[in-house]
C-alpha cells in the first residue's frame, strides 16, 4: 500500500504481523453486539404481548428514545450541546400533520417528508453552531427553537396557532396496518422506526466518520491536525440528527392524530437533555435507557405526587449530576460483568 | 529534490502589545533536520502555531512548497503534507492508540467521511495502524485507553499520530519534553530514525539532542531570528552561548 508499511514489514516482520492480527481483533471487538442491546430489543418486542395495556406509554417512550438518539449523535459524538433540539422535532410534527391534512394520509410518506424538511432546517442552522463555545451554542439553539415556536404560533392559518392542528386522520401504515385503539400497531410502527434509526446510528458510530466525530469532541485542535475537516463533519451530523428528530416528531403526530404547539416548547428540549444525562451519552443506547427511566419516573411521580412531581424530577436530576457526570455517562460499564461481557465469539 | 520546502516571509504575530513573532523569514530545505532553539519565551511554539494554522499571523505569509498556505485551515495543511506534534500532549484520551492512529490514516486516505462502513472493514488501514504502532513500540498497548498510558508512551503516540498522516514536513515541538530518563531513549531513537525524505523541524531544549540530530539551526530570540547556521557555526558562536546557553546554565 505504501513505502512506510513495506519498510516496516521488512524491518520487523513477525512482530508487525502479530500486531496486525491483534489490531484486527481489537477493531472487530469495537463493534460487537453487546448483550444489553439484544436485551433491549427483546424486551421491547415482548412488551407487545406482556403489557398490552401499557402500549400508549411505551409508544411515548419509543418516540422520546428516537428523539434522544438523535440528540446523542450531536451531543454524545460531536460534543455539540443543544437546548433547542425541539425545533426539529416540532417541525417534523407539523410537517407530518400538514401532510396528513392536505396531501396523503399514509404515514410512512409523511414520516419521510418530515425527516427531509427537518433535515433541511438542520443543515441551514448548522452553520450557526460551527463557531463559539458551549454557551453560545446553547443560546443559539435555544433561540432557533423559540423562533420556530413563535412562527408556529403566528401562522395560525397554516398551523392552527395556539389551538393546534387537528382534524386529520392518519391512514393505515403502508396502506395495510390500521392504527388501533389500544395503540398496538402504533407502538410497533414507532418501534420499527426506532430500531432502524438506531441501527443506522450504530453503523455510523463505528465508521471512520463516527471516529472523527469523537475526535472533534475529544480534542478539536488535534482533530484538525490529523486532517479532520471538523466543520463539514459537524454540518453533516447535525443535519442527519435533525432528520431523525423530525421523524420522532412525525411519529408523535401520527400516533396522536394531533399537533399541539407544545411540540416546539422549550421543556421538550430541556427534558431531552435530562434523558441523556440519565442514560449517558456517546454509546447510543443512553438515549433509549434514559427515555425509559425518565418516562417511567415521570409517570410514577405524577401518580404518587401529582402536585409536586416536577420537584422530585428536579431533585433527582441534581443528585444525578452531582454524583459525577463521568460516572453517569459510563454507568453501563459498571454493570456486573456478565451483563456487559461480549457475546461469545462474535 | 532539493530546494526550499517551507518558508515564511515577514511573519508577525501580536498578542495585544506583545510581539511574539517579529518579522520571521525562515527557510527550511527539503529533507533538512532543522532545529529551532532559543530561550524560554522566544516564540518558538508561537512560530510552530503560525506555520500549522493553529494561530493566524498578524502579518506575513507562510509558503509550503512555494504555495501560499497562510489562510488555509490546519486540516488542509495536513492534507498538503505539513503536520506537527505538540509540546503538551494533544491526544484523544478516550481513544485507544489503535483508534487514534487509524483515524489519522483514514483521514489521510480520504475515507474519513464514510459513515456506513465499519472501520474494522478497512483491512489496509488497520494493518498500517498496527505496523506503525509496532514500529513506535506501542503495539503492546494498542488496545488500552490513551488516558491511562505511561507518559513516555503517550509521547511516542503523539509522534506516531503526526507520522500517520505521512507528512512531508514534520514539526516536532519538544518531543522529549517531560519524558522520564528511562523512557527518553525510546523517544530519541524514534526521532533520529525518522525517514530521511521527511523534512523535520525540531524545537528542543536538549542541546545534546539538537547537536546530534540537526543539520541546520535557527536561533530565535524575542520573536525574531537571531542567527542561523550549521551545527558547527552555532555551537561555536559566542553570542548564542550568551543568549541561550548562558541563560540555561
Amino acid at each position: 500500500m505504501n513505502a512506510i508499511s513495506q519498510d516496516v514489514t521488512a524491518m520487523t516482520d513477525s512482530s508487525a504481523a502479530t500486531a496486525e492480527s491483534r489490531a484486527a481483533k481489537f477493531m472487530k471487538r469495537r463493534n460487537r453486539i453487546r448483550f444489553y442491546e439484544i436485551l433491549v430489543w427483546i424486551a421491547a418486542i415482548a412488551a407487545i404481548f406482556v403489557a398490552p395495556t401499557k402500549l400508549l406509554i411505551l409508544t411515548e417512550i419509543a418516540i422520546l428514545a428516537l428523539f434522544a438518539v438523535s440528540l446523542d449523535l450531536v451531543l454524545g459524538f460531536a460534543g455539540i450541546v443543544s437546548l433547542g433540539h425541539a425545533a426539529f422535532f416540532g417541525l417534523g410534527a407539523y410537517i407530518a400533520g400538514l401532510m396528513a391534512l392536505h396531501f396523503i394520509a399514509e404515514p410512512v410518506v409523511g414520516l419521510i417528508a418530515a425527516g427531509l424538511v427537518s433535515g433541511v432546517l438542520g443543515f441551514l442552522t448548522s452553520f450557526l453552531i460551527l463557531r463559539g463555545s458551549d454557551l453560545t451554542r446553547l443560546m443559539t439553539t435555544l433561540g432557533i427553537a423559540l423562533m420556530m415556536a413563535e412562527v408556529a404560533n403566528q401562522m395560525a392559518w397554516l398551523t392552527g396557532g395556539a389551538d393546534g392542528l387537528g382534524g386529520f386522520t392518519v391512514g393505515p401504515i403502508l396502506g395495510t396496518f390500521e392504527f388501533d385503539l389500544f395503540g398496538r400497531n402504533g407502538y410497533i410502527y414507532c418501534l420499527v422506526v426506532l430500531f432502524l434509526v438506531t441501527m443506522i446510528a450504530r453503523r455510523l458510530a463505528f465508521s471512520p466518520f463516527g471516529l472523527s466525530l469523537k475526535a472533534i469532541k475529544g480534542n478539536p485542535m488535534r482533530a484538525g491536525m490529523v486532517g479532520v475537516p471538523a466543520r463539514r463533519r459537524i454540518v453533516a451530523v447535525y443535519s442527519l440528527a435533525a432528520v431523525f428528530a423530525g421523524m420522532a416528531g412525525a411519529l408523535l403526530t401520527q400516533t396522536t392524530s394531533f399537533v399541539s404547539p407544545d411540540v416546539l416548547a422549550f421543556h421538550r428540549s430541556a427534558d431531552l437533555l435530562m434523558v441523556l444525562v440519565i442514560g449517558g451519552t456517546g454509546y447510543l443506547y443512553g438515549g433509549i435507557f434514559g427515555a425509559i427511566i425518565f418516562t417511567l419516573l415521570k409517570d410514577w411521580l405524577s401518580v404518587v405526587t401529582p402536585q409536586y412531581w416536577m420537584f422530585w424530577i428536579g431533585l433527582i436530576l441534581v443528585a444525578m449530576v452531582l454524583t459525577g457526570r463521568d460516572r453517569l455517562a459510563r454507568w453501563i460499564e459498571f454493570l456486573p460483568d456478565r451483563f456487559s461481557r461480549k457475546e461469545a465469539g462474535r | 529534490m532539493t530546494g526550499i520546502v517551507l518558508e515564511t516571509k515577514g511573519l508577525k504575530r501580536r498578542f495585544g502589545a506583545f510581539l511574539a513573532t517579529n518579522d520571521v523569514n525562515l527557510k527550511v530545505e527539503r529533507g533538512a533536520r532543522h532545529a529551532l532553539i532559543g530561550p524560554n519565551g522566544a516564540g518558538k511554539t508561537t512560530l510552530i502555531n503560525l506555520l500549522t494554522g493553529v494561530l493566524p499571523p498578524s502579518e506575513g505569509k507562510v509558503f509550503l512548497e512555494g504555495e501560499d498556505i497562510t489562510s488555509l485551515a490546519s486540516f488542509r495543511r495536513v492534507k498538503r503534507g505539513l503536520t506537527r506534534t505538540f509540546q503538551i500532549n494533544q491526544l484523544f484520551t478516550d481513544f485507544t492508540p489503535l483508534e487514534t492512529v487509524a483515524l489519522a490514516i483514514a483521514e489521510r486516505e480520504g475515507i474519513g467521511h464514510n459513515l456506513w462502513r465499519s472501520i474494522a472493514g478497512y483491512g489496509a488501514v488497520v494493518d498500517e495502524a498496527a505496523a506503525l504502532l509496532d514500529r513506535f513500540g506501542l503495539a503492546s498497548v494498542m488496545g488500552e485507553r490513551t488516558a491511562i498510558l505511561p507518559y513516555g508512551k503517550q509521547r511516542l503516540l503523539e509522534i506516531a499520530l503526526a507520522f500517520a498522516s505521512k507528512p512531508r514536513v514534520l514539526l516536532l515541538d519538544e518531543p522529549a519534553a517531560g519524558v522520564p530518563e528511562d523512557e527518553r531513549h525510546e523517544v530519541l531513537a524514534i526521532v533520529s530514525d525518522l525517514p530521511s525524505d521527511v523534512t523535520v523541524v525540531l524545537i528542543e531544549h536538549d542541546m545534546e539532542l539538537v547537536f546530534s540530530f540537526a543539520s541546520r539551526i535557527s536561533v530565535l530570540v524575542a520573536g525574531a531570528i537571531f542567527t542561523e547556521g550549521t551545527v558547527r557555526e552555532i555551537s561555536a558562536d559566542p553570542r548564542v552561548k550568551a543568549v541561550y546557553l548562558g541563560e540555561n546554565a
